[in-house]
């Protein structure tokens, strides 16, 4: 909750597994799959952080004064605030200056089409299973592709120009269509709205941008496939999405990054719009490098800010999201339902197995009437993972009618993590309906037993135990990751049983 | 098939079993007869493998192979089967996945090849009703608002589709109505063979009535005190247990 608590209510739940199950045992860890590295000619700035830089990033990317201004305004109030701590999450403090602000792929020219794009970066993109090549993409799902600090290419662009949805990297949307980029950027989260949010702001590299005209069904998935690769560097992407009057669109993500032993920032912003009678679907399968199982070294500290804006009447916002990688993860994607009769969804499933922290859930603003929001948060914590629900649910004065409804489960494996919920209700209309549903328990030994007393596995119980418990969340993904989540879910926790 | 014997075993260091010795051979359906803590469960958690409890003294085999050995998976997989006294929720996952993961581990485990959705299905539609079960149950959750029958019937319905050799049935009568423990009596005596056999762990001799046992044993204080043929059971509803007590 960026603006920190409102009515305190917290329940602290930390439910230590008793000794005796000695069939959970967290051991070994199973390598991440997507630790590999590129070998590419990279363009890099020197670590730091200045006026300087912000500029350096600006010129890169051929940007008009506007926006360099706004770059310039978010980092001196960035250099006026503080980084917050009130999250439940331990690491030692970032140091902003030694962190590279800008990595690209080099380009020998101007790239036309996907035939000029480095071998080497298609490849990497293959082995991620997000191939690139017309011949070999995904059916029906479009694709762009983030490498460090820029957008390698957008799959799919044309046939969705035929009906008027772009779909593009953010500094392409830039000089495309500064109208729009002016009309919306930082309207939903604004440039001070945050610490990570406004270092954002002047220091964004690349992102996705995505607009949906009126009147129009997205015929299909979009997505951005985000990659760290580079070192010492740190992700500083942006996303902004806007469904105009009564238009549709899925959206989805996905993020991973090679193993190293230092830490890397990635500190994202996103702002979804949504007008009236449209819907934004948002969904997020995250799996930044999470850091050495074994000793907790390195990995992906991932500081987001996400927004929502249901801005007109019947505008529909629904947040889906998988984390199951990262070191730290800091991110309440979150909607303010300001249209009468708009809805709000956060569907959520957070996985913090070994050295993993998470503290994440989400911010349900309702000023219109008749608004209704549901939140689903699911938290398994394993090995010595923290796994923490934060949530708010706020109901303004003028919200008559307001509806909540919230459910946070949290699954213990082992005797030496921990969750943790923090719900935050501040009603201000009295005919708001609230309800809340909080539970914690751990797999039992009774439901292993049970799986093992009929021939299945331990290992096998687990994640069938545990993807059951995720499965009002799975449900939300589109079809083609829902599975993936399932098997991703599965390689993090494996070595979660011994 | 299965031989107990001098068997010791508590659990928390608490002993419970003082010395069992019971042998069941292939075909046989024994009844365990006693009250509330006289050690019915512990037995059945021994030979099932339950991790919490402990062997103090004495052995298990089952076909001449050491049972205290294996895990709890192995047993079960080699042919050991508990109808649970009370049978765990699995929220979320259904029992069509549920009992596909088990029969596979198990066909698996024996060198046959694994049944596709399309297969199982047909398999487990037989299998439904025998114990008079909708088909609606399949989508559920495992146990899920399940009421006491609906449980003690997908006990049974686990049973015939795993086709286990020797089957504990945990106070498998409880909580039934009478058409109920029709059912189940009549699932468990329609998959009787000269091959398979029970252990039966029960209160009351109701459940008796519908499924003929060879043998009964009455188990006082971890101890067997008694056996005998069917008309022990008539006996002891009669007597009580107090007759038989020290």
């Amino acid at each position: 909750m960026q603006n920190g608590p409102v009515a305190a209510a917290p329940a602290f739940l930390c439910n230590p597994m008793a000794k005796s199950n000695q069939v959970i045992d967290s051991a070994i860890s199973r390598e991440y799959e997507y630790g590999f590295v590129t070998d590419i000619d990279q363009e890099i700035i020197p670590p730091g952080l200045n006026e300087g830089v912000i500029r350096l990033i600006s010129s890169k990317k051929n940007e008009p004064d506007w926006l360099l201004d706004w770059r310039l305004k978010a980092y001196g109030q960035w250099l006026k605030m503080e980084e917050p701590n009130w999250a439940k999450l331990q690491y030692s403090k970032i140091d902003f200056q030694a962190i590279s602000y800008y990595s690209a792929p080099k380009e020998k020219e101007k790239l036309k089409s996907l035939d000029e794009v480095d071998p080497e970066l298609l490849d990497t993109y293959t082995k991620l299973g997000i191939p690139l090549e017309e011949q070999k993409m995904l059916a029906n799902v479009a694709v762009d592709a983030v490498f460090d600090s820029v957008s390698v290419t957008t799959t799919f662009k044309e046939e969705l120009s035929k009906v008027g949805v772009i779909f593009c990297s953010f500094s392409e949307a830039v000089n495309n269509y500064p109208e729009l980029i002016r009309k919306y950027l930082g309207r939903v989260v604004p440039v001070t709205d945050n610490y990570f949010a406004a270092l954002n702001a002047a220091v964004f590299s690349d992102g996705s941008f995505v607009y949906i005209p009126k009147g129009v069904r997205c015929p299909m998935e979009l997505s951005t496939y985000f990659r760290i690769n580079a070192a010492n560097t740190g992700q500083f992407e942006r996303t902004l999405i806007i469904a105009d009057e009564d238009s549709h669109v899925s959206y989805l993500e996905g993020c991973t990054a090679p193993m190293r032993d230092e830490n890397q920032l990635h500190a994202a912003v996103v702002e979804l719009v949504a007008h009236k009678n449209a819907e934004i679907k948002y969904s997020t399968v995250q799996n930044w490098y999470p850091g050495d199982p074994k000793t907790g070294k390195g990995g992906i500290y991932n500081f987001v800010t996400k927004r929502g804006s249901c801005l007109e009447e019947n505008s529909k916002i629904s947040w889906t999201q998988v984390e199951t990688g990262s070191a730290l993860t800091w991110k309440y994607p979150s909607c303010i339902l300001k249209g009468d009769n708009s809805v709000g969804e956060f569907y959520s499933v957070a996985l913090s197995n070994n050295f993993q922290q998470a503290d994440t859930g989400t911010k349900m603003i309702h000023i219109g009437k008749n608004t209704r929001s549901t939140i689903i948060s699911k938290g398994i914590s394993a090995g010595k993972g923290q796994n923490t629900y934060r949530g708010g649910v706020k109901i303004m004065k003028d919200a008559t009618n307001a509806r909540n409804y919230s459910q946070c489960d949290s699954i213990l494996i082992g005797d030496e993590c921990g969750a943790h919920t923090f719900p935050y209700i501040d009603v201000r209309n009295p005919t708001a309906q609230m309800e809340h549903e909080a539970s914690t328990s751990r797999i039992g030994e009774d439901q292993l037993f049970y799986c093992n007393q009929r021939g299945i596995s331990t290992e096998d119980a687990v994640s069938m135990i545990v993807n059951g418990f995720c499965k009002t969340v799975f449900n939300e993904l589109p079809m083609e990751f829902a599975v993936e989540a399932q098997k991703l879910m599965e390689v993090s926790l494996e070595g979660a049983v011994g | 098939m299965l031989n107990i014997q001098n068997l010791h075993a508590g659990i928390n260091g608490k002993k419970i079993l003082k010395g069992i010795n019971l042998s069941v051979n292939p075909g046989e359906l024994h009844a365990i007869m006693g009250r509330n803590g006289s050690g019915k469960s512990t037995l059945a958690n021994i030979i099932t493998g339950r991790d919490s409890y402990e062997v103090m003294e004495g052995s298990v085999s089952f076909n001449g192979i050491n049972l205290l050995d294996m895990s709890p998976e192995e047993r079960a997989l080699s042919g050991i089967f508990m109808s649970f006294q009370y049978p765990v929720v699995i929220p979320g996952v259904n029992n069509t996945y549920f009992l596909r993961a088990a029969l596979n581990a198990k066909l698996k485990h024996n060198n046959l090849n694994e049944l596709n959705a399309v297969d199982f299905m047909r398999l487990i539609r037989e299998k439904l009703k025998l114990v008079k079960m909708d088909e609606k149950y399949l989508s559920r959750a495992v146990n899920d608002g399940f009421s006491g029958g609906e449980k003690k019937r997908n006990e049974i319905l686990q049973m015939l589709t795993l086709e286990p050799t020797f089957s504990i049935l945990d106070e498998t009568d409880s909580g039934l109505d009478i058409d109920a423990l029709k059912i189940v009596a009549d699932g468990v005596n329609n998959f009787r063979t000269n091959k398979r056999s029970f252990l039966a762990i029960t209160h009351y001799q109701r459940l008796l009535e519908y499924m003929k046992p060879d043998f009964i044993h009455v188990l006082i204080d971890g101890q067997i005190v008694k056996s005998g043929d069917k008309s022990l059971a008539l006996e002891l509803e009669e007597k009580g247990y107090s007759w038989l007590e020290k």
